[in-house]
């Protein structure tokens, strides 16, 4: 089955973030599809390469990028959140006469419409937030 | 069609589970996620709701959340199921429609 995941909450708020990346972890063991994994409102913040979390906490945006590391996972950050939040890549960086950029690997910054679709190419969109 | 909905905050926080309840139609399935694992306890101010809620709906808890909140599985109210996170991905294969009460 075909699953996409959407995440409207940031790491170490509540729980959301880590639910959704238990859940999607859940839906690879399985071996089913996970077509896309979408942050959305604060959850850009799972984006971040620059969070340096406590040693004995977990790292919750490196998670991330090493499930698609090794599952080619597409995770994808919603510009406009990401952009309010100064969540940046390197052509973005660019476009608005930033110093530098701070998305950590195996995200990429896109639009609204990659979770429309989504939302219409998978079985099931399954949503986490606070 | 049959639906799935989770309900992710304690009812002595919010009235999400309330508010599910009340719009869930008979048949559909509900889980319980982190915070929201407070309302499958047995004993307390809540437990009848949910009690209530079992004649028409199956009940799931997630039962990582549970224990990470210092409780064990014979601690929720008998007919409540203890599910983990395979469990969730089954329950979202087997309900059409997945609706997450935020």
């Amino acid at each position: 089955m075909k699953y996409g995941i959407l995440v409207n909450e940031g790491p170490y708020q509540h729980q959301a973030s880590d639910t959704a990346y238990q859940f999607a972890k859940a839906v690879l063991d399985k071996g089913h599809e996970l077509y896309r994994v979408f942050f959305y409102h604060d959850g850009v913040n799972n984006g971040t390469r620059f969070a340096v979390p406590p040693q004995d906490d977990r790292k919750i945006a490196e998670l991330w990028s090493q499930m698609a590391e090794a599952h080619g996972t597409d995770l994808v950050v919603c510009i406009a959140a990401a952009q309010r939040r100064g969540l940046l890549d390197e052509g973005e960086a660019k476009r608005q006469g930033k110093d530098g950029n701070n998305i950590a690997p195996g995200f990429r910054i896109s639009g609204l419409g990659q979770l429309i679709e989504a939302g219409i190419q998978c079985d099931r969109l399954v949503v986490f937030g606070d | 069609m049959s639906m799935l909905h989770t309900v992710n905050k304690s009812p002595f926080e919010r009235n999400t589970l309330v508010s599910c309840l009340g719009h869930a139609t008979a048949g559909s399935a509900i889980l319980l996620i982190e915070d929201g694992v407070y309302g499958a306890l047995e004993g307390t101010a809540h437990s009848d709701l949910l009690r209530g809620a079992l004649a028409d709906h199956s009940v799931y808890v997630l039962g990582p959340d549970l224990n990470a909140r210092g409780m064990t599985d014979d601690q929720v109210i008998e007919g409540v199921s203890v599910v983990d996170y395979g469990g969730f991905v089954d329950l979202t294969e087997k309900h059409e429609k997945v609706q997450a009460w935020l």
